[in-house]
C-alpha cells in the first residue's frame, strides 16, 4: 500500500482526522492502479465515521432562470446564450414535488432559486411554500436561495428550513475564473451566518470547471476547514450556450478518486452524489462511488436536467445492502 | 417534427444524434414546431414545457 494510504488509515479511519491540502493531493495523484485499495479505504472511513445509512434528498426548482449572476457552468445565468428561460414552480406543484419525494424514502426536500440572493417575492413564495409542505408532507425542508442578509438567515430559521445549501463551487484560487460577479468570500460570509444560526451547513461544488488537480487538492482542504454538514458533488455537465459548454466531462476515474479523497478531507461529513454523475461515472461508477466514500444521493430529477429514476437508485442501495437514512434520525 | 427540441437548428438540416442522445437526460428546449424556446418545468419525476403557440408537452 501506498505510504499516503498507511498514514490516511491512522491517521483518517483509526484517528478520525482528516487529510490536509499536501496530503489530499497525493491522493489526488496516485496512479490507476491503487485505485481500488483507495476507494477501500474511503468506504471504510466513511463507514466508520458515518454509518452505512445513505442520505436520500430530492431538489426542486422553485424559480428558474434568468440569474443575474455569469457562473460560467450554469445554464440559468441571464447573461449567456442558453435555451433555459425564467420560470416560477407554483406553490401547490412545490408541495407535490415534495409529497412525491417523500414517496420515495428521501428524508430532505431542497428548495432552489436561480438568484443572486432572495428579494421580497422569493421569501414571500419561500413563506407560503414551506408552510404548506410543513403541514402535508413529513420531511426536512432545505433551502439553496444564494447569498442571504442576516435577516433572511433569521427568516429562513423562523420558517423552519433545517439546512441550507451554499457552494463554494471550487477553490478560492480558481473561482474568479469562473464567477465574476461575486467572490468567493462573499460566499463565504453567507456560509459563516447560515452556521451561526444553527441551520445545518451544506457546501460543495462542482469538479471539472477546468481547475487543476492542485486546486480539486486546495478545494477540499477549504471544504474542510468550513467543516460543513453535508458536502453535495457535482461533476460538470457542460450546457450548451454557457462559457463552459464545451468543457470536457470528468474521467469516471478522476472522479472516483476526487470522490475518495474528499472523503479522506472530511471523514464525518455527509458526502452526496449531485449532478453530473450519470454522464461522468454511468451506472457502474455510481456503484463504485459508493463503495468509495459517497453517503448521500440526490434522487430523481435535478433543477434543469434530469436524473435516472429513484427507484434504480433505490434498487442499487438495497442491492449494496445500504439502508436509507430514516426521518426518525435527522430530528 | 421540424425542429431539433433540443438545439433548435432544423431536425433535416445536420447530425442531431448527439441531441438525442443527451435528451436521455434533459427537457425538450425548443418547440419542435416553431423552434420557440419553451418555458420548462422539472420537477423531481418529470418535467413540463410550454410553447406560447403550440401548447404544453410533459414527460
Ligand atoms: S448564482 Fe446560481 S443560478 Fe445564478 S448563475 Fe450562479 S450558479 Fe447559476
Ligand atoms: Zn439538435
Ligand atoms: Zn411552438
Amino acid at each position: 500500500m501506498p505510504e499516503i494510504l498507511e498514514m490516511a488509515r491512522a491517521q483518517v479511519l483509526a484517528g478520525g482526522a482528516g487529510l490536509g491540502e499536501a496530503q489530499i493531493l497525493e491522493v489526488l495523484r496516485l496512479g490507476d492502479d491503487h485505485l481500488p485499495e483507495l476507494l477501500q479505504l474511503a468506504h471504510d472511513v466513511r463507514t466508520k465515521w458515518c454509518g452505512p445509512e445513505v442520505e436520500v434528498e430530492g431538489i426542486v426548482s422553485l424559480k428558474t432562470g434568468g440569474c443575474p449572476e455569469d457562473c460560467h457552468f450554469c445554464s440559468q445565468s441571464g447573461l449567456f446564450a442558453s435555451p433555459v428561460r425564467s420560470v416560477w414552480l407554483d406553490i401547490p406543484s412545490l408541495v407535490e414535488a415534495a409529497r412525491q419525494t417523500a414517496a420515495t424514502g428521501a428524508t430532505e426536500f431542497c428548495i432552489v432559486a436561480a438568484v443572486r440572493g432572495p428579494d421580497q417575492r422569493l421569501m414571500a413564495q419561500m413563506r407560503e411554500g414551506v408552510k404548506a409542505i410543513r403541514e402535508a408532507v413529513e420531511i426536512q425542508v432545505a433551502a439553496s436561495l444564494g447569498m442571504l442578509t442576516r435577516e433572511q438567515v433569521d427568516e429562513l430559521v423562523d420558517m423552519g428550513v433545517h439546512r441550507y445549501n451554499h457552494n463554494l463551487e471550487t477553490c478560492r484560487s480558481f473561482f474568479p475564473r469562473v464567477v465574476t460577479t461575486h467572490s468567493w468570500e462573499e460566499r463565504w460570509s453567507t456560509l459563516t451566518m447560515v452556521r451561526e444560526s444553527g441551520m445545518e451547513v451544506c457546501c460543495g461544488g462542482i469538479l471539472g470547471l477546468g481547475e487543476s488537480v492542485e486546486q480539486r487538492a486546495e478545494f477540499a482542504a477549504q471544504l474542510a476547514e468550513l467543516d460543513p454538514h453535508e458536502v453535495p458533488m457535482n461533476f460538470l455537465n457542460p450546457r450548451p450556450g454557457t462559457p463552459l459548454g464545451d468543457q470536457p466531462v470528468v474521467e469516471g476515474r478522476d472522479a472516483l478518486r476526487a470522490i475518495a479523497a474528499f472523503r479522506l478531507a472530511m471523514p464525518r461529513t455527509i458526502l452526496r452524489y449531485a449532478g453530473g454523475r450519470e454522464i461522468t461515472l454511468g451506472d457502474l461508477g455510481t456503484r463504485d462511488g459508493l463503495l468509495g466514500g459517497i453517503n448521500a444521493v440526490i434522487v430523481g430529477n435535478y433543477l434543469t436536467t434530469l436524473g435516472r429514476p429513484a427507484t434504480e437508485d433505490l434498487a442499487l442501495l438495497a442491492e449494496l445492502k445500504m439502508p436509507v437514512k430514516a426521518l426518525s434520525a435527522t430530528l | 417534427m421540424t425542429f431539433c427540441d433540443r438545439c433548435g437548428e432544423a431536425a433535416a438540416r445536420g447530425d442531431h444524434a448527439a441531441c438525442e442522445r443527451a435528451r436521455a437526460l434533459e427537457p425538450p428546449r425548443y418547440c419542435a414546431e416553431c423552434r420557440r424556446r419553451m418555458k420548462v418545468q422539472v420537477v423531481p419525476t418529470g418535467w413540463t414545457a410550454t410553447c406560447v403557440e403550440h401548447g404544453t408537452r410533459a414527460s
